[in-house]
């Protein structure tokens, strides 16, 4: 009962938050400076056009009435309607949902497969010759844009080696991943120095538990305590670290999509500002969003299933 | 004390702090110094012009007269890097320590009173930590329209919550402490008890995270120029340089490579100083918040 109590509980604080910003999404378009509909048309259309697209997009009612549609619609997955490209805007977003949540996936495990081993070495070598060449190079790799990290590798791996394919998505499951590798190396470069900082303090911090006392009073070996006993702990928070950090991995993968032309909600972020699209920002704005507060959710309940000691505090 | 003996007093002090700087602070410091110096003494250091197109050294790879090669308008890329210095470093600073300025205000604020002003501005937070920071910034680029007019406003209105959120977990703490209940028993105003009593000792967080925020500030900026919704060409902007290298990328890698390797020196110089600025102000350095 305490977990369901907990999982309510939590369920209900989104609510506001859900709120906000599904008010911010539908102010967004209000505050286009001249008339969002003429801006769409790029100033082509006869006023007869103009008065079917406002009543289509239904910006002739009133706000209050246009605020209630949306939710209501939005909640119903209906995201309304794109007059540049003629298509239900979550039939569009959801075509591209997919491979945006693969491109994630596979970023996350790479940056962490990256992570592990140098966060390691850094933990067991602190404060020496390992650990600052480590702590630079996150440093350099916080450093890097991740466009700029995206067109070294496509020169590298896809121009001069011709390894991975540099623009889009593929057909099947093999295909696909070769496709994704690049983008989703780029965001793990970008990505992985943030994880190493964390993952070596979370080590450090681990070191001075009693039970690793006892397996060094054991005649366990340095190595084999941090891998086998300090890591293991230390991954508990990784999840949350990246949780917390979806935001900015979906920042980069909005330029990264962009950059390798994959079909994913980033690069059709990007194409709908550039067509001024506005139902379709709108509509992209609320489902980044979820996607942040749903991935958090998540994080949040596989933590505690992991660790019941949170449904106590 | 005489006038002279103050000033030796004073530089004796400023040569102790000097000191007490760790190695990351120094080399930090000294990096970005060079940087700045680079940005104010650009004409001096090249002869050309950044704007000056010329088809005839169109496209020229590295040599020892471009050192990073030409672009496909024949402008030297080197140039227009050390001028980019001039576009890139002052929004960074502004997109940075603006709203960092009202930013702790808040959050001190909001600490120290807590109530509803608190809980108000808790759920500003929630909800603009719910949006991808870029996905925010590009929608309300989106709807001012481009530029790096509406760059400042989108990030004006968002970057805040960032400082808020530190100054306000720290006010928390110092609000409870001693210093603070003498300064009220002492009959001092809230105003004079938070700017003047807490600010100093909630500041050094805001300052540490401030440097990792200048990084990823000068990379939005670029980030958006290489979307197309920043600087505009042809300001010498080093996203916007970036981006216009890509279509070259197969014949003149070094249109695109080489501007990005004065966002990775600044940005690791700023790092450098943020991470000196947490071993001497005794802070831990959060890459991100």
């Amino acid at each position: 009962m305490v977990l369901f109590d907990y999982i309510v509980g939590r369920l209900l604080q989104m609510i506001p938050v859900i709120i906000g910003v599904s008010l911010i999404a539908f102010v967004s378009i209000h505050f286009v400076p001249g008339d969002p509909v003429e801006i769409m048309m790029h100033g082509r259309a006869t006023p007869e056009a103009l008065a079917a697209a406002h009543a289509k997009l239904g910006l002739d009612q009133p706000v209050l009435v246009q605020y209630w549609r949306f939710i209501v619609n939005a909640a119903q997955g209906d995201l309304g309607n794109s007059i540049i490209q003629n298509a239900n805007v979550s039939k569009i977003v959801g075509e591209r949902l997919l491979p945006t949540i693969y491109l994630l996936v596979t970023s996350a495990f790479l940056a962490v497969v990256i992570a592990i081993p140098l966060s390691v070495v850094a933990a067991r070598r602190a404060d020496q010759a390992a650990d600052h060449v480590i702590r630079l190079a996150g440093i350099v790799g916080f450093a890097m844009p991740p466009f700029w990290i995206g067109i070294l590798l496509m020169l590298l791996f896809g121009i001069t080696l011709d390894w991975f394919p540099i623009s889009g998505y593929g057909r099947d499951f093999i295909d696909r991943l070769h496709h994704l590798f690049l983008p989703s190396l780029t965001i793990a470069i970008f990505l992985a120095p943030i994880l190493v900082q964390s993952l070596r303090t979370a080590m450090l911090d681990v070191m001075t538990a009693e039970y690793i006392e006892v397996a060094r009073a054991k005649g366990l070996g340095p190595w084999r305590i941090l891998v086998k006993h300090a890591l293991r702990n230390a991954l508990i928070p990784v999840t949350t670290i990246l949780a917390v950090n979806i935001g900015w991995l979906l920042s980069g993968a909005v330029v990264v999509e962009y950059l390798f032309s994959f079909p994913g909600l980033g690069s059709l972020l990007v194409r709908a500002v550039g067509y001024r699209d506005y139902p379709v920002i709108q509509g992209l704005s609320l489902v980044f969003a979820v996607l942040v507060l749903a991935v958090n959710l998540l994080a949040d309940l596989s933590y505690m299933l992991i660790d019941r000691r949170v449904l106590k505090a | 004390m005489t006038e002279l003996g103050q000033s030796v007093a004073s530089s004796n002090r400023l040569l102790r702090e000097l000191a007490r700087w760790p190695t990351t602070l120094r080399i930090g410091i000294g990096l970005m110094l060079l940087i700045v110096l680079a940005g104010v003494f650009a004409p001096l250091l090249t002869p050309y012009d950044p704007y000056a197109q010329d088809f005839g050294s169109a496209l020229l790879p590295p040599n020892w007269a471009h050192p990073f090669g030409t672009d496909n308008f024949g402008r030297d890329v080197l140039t227009r890097v050390l001028y980019g210095i001039r576009v890139n470093l002052p929004i960074g600073f502004f997109t940075t320590y603006v709203p960092m300025v009202y930013g702790v205000a808040l959050g001190a604020f909001a600490g120290y009173f807590g109530g509803l002003f608190d809980g108000l501005l808790m759920r500003i937070l929630d909800i603009t930590v719910a949006f991808p920071f870029l996905v925010l910034i590009i929608v309300i680029v989106a709807v001012l329209g481009p530029g790096v007019q509406n760059i400042y406003i989108a990030v004006f209105l968002t970057a805040w919550t960032m400082y808020a959120r530190l100054a306000r977990a720290e006010m928390l703490v110092e609000r409870g402490k001693d210093y603070v209940l003498a300064a009220r028993t002492l009959g001092y105003g809230s105003l004079r008890i938070v700017l003047g009593h807490g600010l100093p000792n909630i500041i050094n967080s805001s300052i540490v995270f401030s440097m990792s925020d200048f990084v990823l500030n000068i990379m939005l900026v670029s980030g958006l120029s290489f979307l197309g919704l920043g600087v505009a060409p042809p300001v010498p902007e080093w996203g916007a340089m970036i981006a216009e290298g890509r279509d070259f990328i197969f014949d003149a890698w070094w249109i695109s490579t080489l501007p990005g390797l004065a966002i990775v020196l600044t940005g690791t110089a700023l790092c450098l100083i943020g991470d000196g600025l947490a071993q001497r102000l005794g802070e831990r350095r959060h890459a991100l918040l």
